[in-house]
């Protein structure tokens, strides 16, 4: 197996010339509809915009799923995007952050030859300094995982490549809280759930 | 607040109450109410539950069983046979912008929708309320590169505002409500339907849907009392208040809010290329048109009022020329029912969201009675030299060969200037909205976001089943009128009575401008040798004549306005005619060239 030696990559190339722009989180609510993910990242596409990590799954709420994109942009860029993506009929919300506002992870894994991974001075190390643990292994291979920031999950990938080299090296795109209390589309849901209620009759079309 | 566990318990209830999926299923529920039918006799009946009376469309192999289904309806549904699929969609756009109602089309799969993307774009980007539906290959050849298969929703979700591909034949009535009511409410715009082969040949127990809402979608914002009431406060205050007018105030059927508006506060007003006819032409508050070839006045007067009260406009750059000094010096007020196009263009200070016809209303409750006569007057003097150095010359050339601007007064005079203006793009279309005139709302079709040349012909075809009893006057010219020329084909078939009046100047004219004025007069392939236009009409069986004189001009457009049914007036107008006045593009709306 090969390792990758190259533990900058394509995405710290990206990031690098990114640097006077913020990293924005944008959350997304969607009926889960065919093509819906589509429907979002064009509207990246348009404006020539990178998606940096996207992370889509079922949100707290059923039959609504939740997106989270990470991009570099400016304010102004990033409002607009919102607002399109928020346009279409079937996003429920759309909202962005910047990483004050949010408690946010990535996971990343490891894959790490057994052998070179047994020579180091001490796996214990490097396993309580970066709070990683140990998924799976065998006699051939170990699986390492790591949570945490992206910073921190690529510290550990250049100490384990420069040490021991990976063989294998995945990280998920970014999942994000906001520190509100609760979730914003809750409060549109419910405004809408009186809105409906107020009306006194249903119209024919 | 409520957590997140109380969420839990309405989504549950979401999954059994199909309403909360904008799922509301109507009628007694008796069993007299259903019917079994096939999925494409069920598409018959949703869409004259949606009140559709009119489709335009062309059959093809997956649109079959919708064709047949339609056999049996002939006498409650018109199907108008297009010669092309692009001419379908430019002639529901037509349709809907003279009627306020949703326009239909219908295509076959692959190449049948393929070329109706233009119209979709095209509706799009001119927030026309159409509805396209396409038949599709049957779902389990879906992504194995069948005949005639196309990727529809990928295609067309980019320019729609819904698309969706419907694959069972229940879910066909609940989609056309759903379609129906997207395409219409809040801004509207084009939903595409492309419905699978096996879901039009399925059979279904058929009750009408009637969909009010949609969970996700939010077509009206609410409006805000705390922003209606600093607008207020603000055009209370202003000294040289300045309206813009834009389609938005014809979707939202607020011409008589706007003129209540504009007379209490006194305020003049001017209009895009899709806002005219919002207000009548000879409405004194009326200042003329925005934009590239707008009048001087109101462009210069942008830069010079202190408040800008933009009224549905999405502040094209055709519009607003150079952002970096479009009204700088003013306060901007921004009404318009899609948030999205708040800040989009140009930063405002007072958005005010919802439909026109409502905040509109309740600005006005609150503004004060104004005058604001010296204002008013300050748009005289560039009027008058509009007037002297750019539309008399148009307007009353005396001698030398017919012009464009003369011939759109004419035809606007003829017909009391209360026709339909529809226009292809370029010169022609902006003399037509330069030089017609209009008395009532709805009166102008023409492509104005996309600028789609060969939107003309169909687009009055359209427009003629809209609005049948008015007339129709389509100015086009000779590099539009042959994209789409196939449909002088559904003219004769349907006896259309759309007037064409062909301003032909053997150019691509608006190009050839742009290359004489930008382009040290290269004048790269916009020359055009171009058929005998009356024999093409001929062979159609449409009556025509060619006006080259002067003399000839009033009689032939009175024989045009006489004649019952299509009529071609093919008139030679100067070669190398201007439009005039210009803002080159991406440049101040104060630096006007007037030629």
């Amino acid at each position: 197996m090969e390792e990758i030696n190259d533990n900058q990559g394509i995405a710290g190339q990206a990031r690098n010339d990114d640097n006077e722009k913020t990293l924005y989180t944008i959350t997304i609510f969607s009926e889960n509809m065919v093509g819906l993910l589509n429907q979002v990242t064009i509207i990246f596409t348009r404006r020539g915009l990178n998606i940096e990590t996207l992370s889509v799954s079922p949100s707290a709420i059923e039959g609504i799923h939740k997106f989270t994109i990470t991009a570099f942009s400016e304010r102004d860029d990033i409002e607009k995007i919102v607002k399109q993506i928020d346009k279409r009929v079937d996003i429920v919300k759309a909202y962005y952050n910047t990483d004050e506002d949010l408690v946010f992870q990535e996971i990343a894994l490891y894959k790490v030859s057994t052998q070179k991974l047994l020579s180091l001075d001490s796996i214990e190390g490097i396993v309580r300094r970066y709070n990683a643990r140990i998924l799976d292994m065998t006699e051939v291979w170990v699986i390492l995982e790591k949570t945490g920031h992206y910073d921190e999950t690529q510290a550990l990938f250049k100490e384990l490549s420069e040490k021991i080299g990976v063989l294998q090296f995945i990280r998920s795109g970014r999942v994000a809280i906001t520190k509100s209390k609760v979730e914003r589309l809750s409060d549109m849901l419910a405004a809408m759930e009186e809105k409906l209620n107020r009306k006194p009759t249903i119209h024919n079309y | 607040m409520k957590e997140i566990n109380d969420m839990q318990g309405m989504a549950g209830q979401a999954r059994h109450d199909k309403s909360a999926m904008g799922h509301t299923l109507k009628g007694t529920g008796a069993d007299h109410d259903k019917f079994k039918m096939k999925g494409a006799q069920s598409l018959i009946e949703a869409l004259l539950h949606e009140g559709v009376d009119t489709i335009f469309g062309y059959p093809g192999g997956q649109a079959i069983p919708i064709y047949d289904a339609l056999y049996d309806y002939k006498d409650k549904l018109n199907h108008i046979l297009v010669r092309h699929e692009q001419g379908a969609t430019h002639a529901a756009q037509g349709y809907a912008r003279v009627s306020g109602k949703v326009g239909v089309t219908l295509v076959t799969s692959g190449p049948g929708v393929a070329n109706t993307i233009t119209g979709i774009a095209d509706a799009m980007m001119d927030s026309t309320p159409i509805v396209v539906i396409a038949g599709q290959v049957p779902s389990n050849l879906l992504g194995t590169d069948a005949f005639q298969e196309v990727d529809v929703i990928g295609v067309t979700l980019p320019i729609s505002k819904w698309a969706y591909q419907v694959r069972h034949a229940e879910e066909i009535p609940w989609a056309v409500a759903r379609a129906f009511y997207i395409a219409s409410t809040g801004r509207p715009g084009p939903v595409v339907l492309d419905i699978a082969k096996n879901a039009q040949v399925g059979i279904v127990d058929y009750r009408p849907v009637s969909i009010d809402h949609i969970r996700s979608y939010i077509p009206v914002p609410d409006m805000e009392p705390e922003r209606i009431a600093e607008a207020a406060q603000l055009i209370d205050a202003a000294q040289k208040p300045l309206a813009l007018v834009g389609q938005g105030v014809i979707l939202g059927n607020a011409e008589k809010e706007l003129l209540d508006f504009l007379r209490k506060a006194d305020i003049p007003a001017a209009s895009t290329v899709l806002g005219l006819s919002a207000l009548p032409s000879d409405e004194p508050l009326n200042v003329g048109m925005l934009g590239m070839h707008g009048n001087v006045a109101p462009n210069l007067k942008t830069n010079e009022c202190d408040v800008l009260i933009a009224i549905g406009i999405r502040f094209d750059d055709r519009v607003t020329g150079d952002l970096n000094s479009y009204a700088k010096q003013a306060k901007i007020i921004h009404f318009d029912v899609d948030p999205a196009e708040i800040d989009k263009n140009v930063k405002v200070d007072i958005p005010i969201l919802g439909n026109a016809k409502e905040t509109l209303a309740a600005v006005v409750k609150l503004l004060k009675e104004n005058k604001h006569t010296a204002w008013r007057d300050e748009f005289k003097a560039p009027w008058e030299k509009e007037i002297q150095v750019v539309i008399n010359k148009e307007l009353h050339p005396g001698t030398g060969p017919l012009t464009m601007g003369e011939v759109v007064h004419k035809v606007s005079e003829a017909t009391g200037h209360d026709a339909v203006l529809v226009t292809d793009v370029g010169q022609n279309q902006m003399m037509g909205v330069r030089y017609f005139q209009f008395k009532q709302t709805r009166s102008v079709v023409t492509s104005g976001g996309l600028g789609t040349m060969g939107y003309g012909l169909p687009a009055a075809i359209g427009a003629k089943f809209g609005a049948p009893e008015r007339t129709v006057c389509l100015f086009t010219g000779d590099g539009g009128l042959q994209m789409t020329i196939q449909e002088l084909g559904t003219i004769m078939q349907s006896n259309v009575d759309v007037k064409i009046i062909l301003l032909n100047n053997d150019y691509l004219g608006m190009v050839r401008q742009w290359q004489e004025l930008f382009w040290q007069e290269r004048y790269s392939e916009t020359l055009m040798q171009n058929p005998d236009f009356i024999k093409i009409a001929a062979a159609y069986n449409i009556p025509g004549r060619l006006v080259s004189e002067r003399e000839e001009l009033d009689e032939a457009i009175r024989e045009m306005l006489e004649t019952k049914g299509p009529y071609l007036l093919e008139a030679k107008v100067v070669r190398k005619g201007m439009v005039y006045p210009m803002v080159p593009a991406g440049s101040a709306v104060t630096n006007i060239i007037l030629g």
